[in-house]
């Protein structure tokens, strides 16, 4: 198991240097003086160029630039946004938590209704069911998900007035953040209503968020199980007169399992790309619209910081998944 | 006593496929109306200029916000209402069936052309070159798709071309990979080695011998990868960086209509309803194609 991580591991290295050489070459493609872009400045003296350029290093050659641009990377220095002056990689930690708060409604979300939806569809193949959940499933699969949380704020906070429009919290709430995550910090501030109306405020960002996940996770579900009940195993379990109960929960779940866990692993590149467009229209303050801001603010170091933190953790998510699928199908390691 | 069966010609043998594709394709429902409305659209795309009622973006000074004909205040003049500025959504409707459609096909094309010439090199030489190619299509894929697509974007600028080249960019990998896949599972096989034998040289073996055995995995993805297109263009129209206002793009004009969303439904309403439609019915149609073309499923 050990030699599989190992591995795994060191597969990943080259990725990441590409993800920094991206990241790295963004500036540089972008149409303009990479200097001025970086400093954020305009029409300055060629003395106070001179300056910026070697303040930034781009003084010296493309290749040095880059391995200062790797030690900086590794000393956690990823620069500082022109716009709030503060460094990145404060900016990003500060709002990274209202984003994994989202995503993980969401993914749990997904997972609570995609999974029993598909097993269901599975064992009742054919029947009104199964018609009705996966034209859904299609339907969600299909959704421009900007529109479908634009429709639902028409629906629940215009027409019916449940929920609010934006924002993680009413304005009326005031604690000190502690974790970052506003369903816990309401709870440990004590305030009557507080819990409440973060709550209030997740729902139906959550459930725009989940949508594509959970129509991915009650197909995949549906067609793994179905895949799985037609194995010799099983037809053995119910020849030797196992209740049926068993026979799903037991014999085939468990195996269908193993390709729904990759599944949901690789719905967090999905999730990140709907968090763009989940956190602009709910103006949640997370990375999504972070990025979004910056890139129409033209913050340029914010950009690429935050394109190289978000590629990275998606890629250590996808080792974690690589690592469960290696844990769960010892199948796979020995290869 | 011997029979002889006499040798189909090739056409035969193709209009034999075809015959046997449209069996399968023809038992999923779904499919079959997913292909009916993809061609009404197709029909809605090309007929725009004579079926739209209006110019799609002339403005009526005297009819801003009116609703559907349908509810009150509405006038048989402009079936399904006008937005802020005046300008009737059903021609705007029709005329961005143009956009998605057109931007679905340009996305593809690229993705699909780059890939399939990517996976197929990477398939066939394998060894450092496979390694590399891999490689760098696994820097691409580690990357949020829209994400990606908005920066580079932001680096060629906000507007229609660059927003369908990102897209193709991002896409192109998917196409890559699974062209490599399809393509070392050939190589394996004896009319490869037969016509390697034969003295075919490397771009005859890639392009002539082996890529018509891949093509239906390729077909399967090129039909997914039209209705994200369609999708993420969408998106990112609706963030302000793809088509620009006026065009009639479904997803600006869902940008434009955002801050009317509580005043006057049909703005915002119609335009995702068109989204999801069409999307919808080339996934049903990917759905069928997949079903007729997977071999695996099929059973003989």
């Amino acid at each position: 198991m050990i030699r599989f991580i190992l591995a795994k591991l060191l597969y990943l290295v080259p990725t990441f240097l590409g993800i920094t050489i991206i990241a790295f070459g963004f500036v540089r493609i972008l149409p303009g003086d990479p200097v001025l872009l970086m400093a954020g400045e305009r029409g300055v003296s060629p003395e106070r160029h001179a300056e910026l350029s070697a303040q930034l290093g781009y003084d010296k050659s493309l290749v040095l630039q880059y391995f200062d641009f790797l030690g900086r990377l590794m000393h956690g220095d990823l620069g500082n946004s022109l716009v709030t002056k503060k460094p990145v990689l404060t900016e990003f930690l500060a709002l990274f938590p209202a984003t994994v708060e989202l995503g993980l409604f969401a993914i749990i979300l997904a997972t609570v209704i995609g999974v029993p939806v598909g097993v269901l569809a599975a064992i009742k193949r054919g029947s009104w069911f199964d018609q009705i959940s996966m034209t859904t499933a299609l339907v969600g699969f299909s959704m421009p998900i900007f529109w479908w949380g634009l429709l639902l704020i028409i629906l629940f906070s215009g027409i019916l007035g449940w929920t609010p429009v934006s924002g993680r919290i009413s304005l009326m709430f005031f604690f000190p953040n502690v974790t970052g995550f506003m369903l816990i910090d309401s709870l440990l501030s004590g305030q009557k209503g507080a819990f409440g109306s973060a709550v209030s405020h997740l729902i139906l960002p959550s459930v725009v968020l989940a949508t594509i996940p959970l129509a991915v996770i009650a197909r995949q579900t549906r067609s793994a199980m179905l895949e799985v009940m037609g194995e010799d195993y099983v037809r053995t379990a119910r020849a030797k007169g196992m209740p049926p109960f068993r026979v799903i929960g037991i014999h085939a779940l468990r195996n269908a399992m193993i390709p729904v866990v990759t599944t949901i692993g690789l719905q967090i590149g999905v999730l990140m790309a709907g968090a763009i467009l989940t956190e602009t229209i709910f103006s949640w303050p997370g990375i999504g619209k972070w990025m979004i801001d910056s890139i129409s603010r033209r913050d340029y170091p914010v950009v690429q910081s935050g394109l190289l933190l978000i590629a990275g953790l998606v890629m250590l998510v996808n080792l974690a998944v690589d690592l469960t699928y290696g844990l769960i199908n010892p199948r796979i390691r020995a290869t | 006593m011997t029979e002889t069966t006499a040798p189909l010609s090739d056409a035969a043998i193709r209009r034999q496929m075809l015959v046997e594709f449209w069996f399968y394709f023809r038992q999923n429902r779904g499919a079959v109306i997913g292909l009916i409305v993809f061609s009404l659209l197709v029909a809605i795309a090309v007929l725009a200029p004579v079926i739209a009622p209006h110019d799609p973006t002339s403005q009526y000074r005297d009819a801003f916000l009116v609703p559907p004909v349908w509810q009150e205040g509405g006038s048989a003049e402009f079936l399904l209402g006008t937005d802020a500025v005046g300008r009737d959504m059903l021609s705007r409707l029709i005329f961005g069936a143009q956009y998605s459609l057109f931007i679905g096909i340009v996305v593809v094309a690229i993705a699909l052309i780059g890939g399939v010439i990517i996976g197929l090199v990477a398939g066939f030489f394998q060894g450092w070159v496979d390694n590399v190619i891999m490689r760098v299509m696994d820097v691409i894929l580690a990357f949020p798709s829209l994400l990606l697509a908005l920066v580079l974007v932001a680096v060629l600028g906000p507007g229609l071309t660059n927003a369908m080249i990102a897209i193709a960019i991002v896409y192109q990998p998917h196409f890559a990979r699974l062209t490599r896949a399809a393509v070392m599972g050939e190589m394996k096989r004896e009319y490869v080695t037969a016509a390697r034998v034969a003295g075919a040289g490397n771009l005859r073996l890639m392009f002539r011998t082996i890529l018509p055995n891949c093509l239906g995995p390729l077909i399967v993805q090129a039909t997914l990868s039209f209705s994200s297109a369609v999708l993420d263009s969408a998106a990112l129209g609706f963030l302000g960086m793809g088509a620009q206002p006026p065009s009639p793009e479904w997803g600006t004009m869902l940008a434009e209509a955002r801050e009317f969303i509580l005043r006057a439904w049909w703005v915002v309403t119609f335009p995702g309803l068109t989204i999801l439609i069409s999307v919808l019915a080339i996934n049903l149609m990917g759905d069928g194609l997949r079903d007729a073309l997977d071999p695996k499923l099929k059973r003989s």
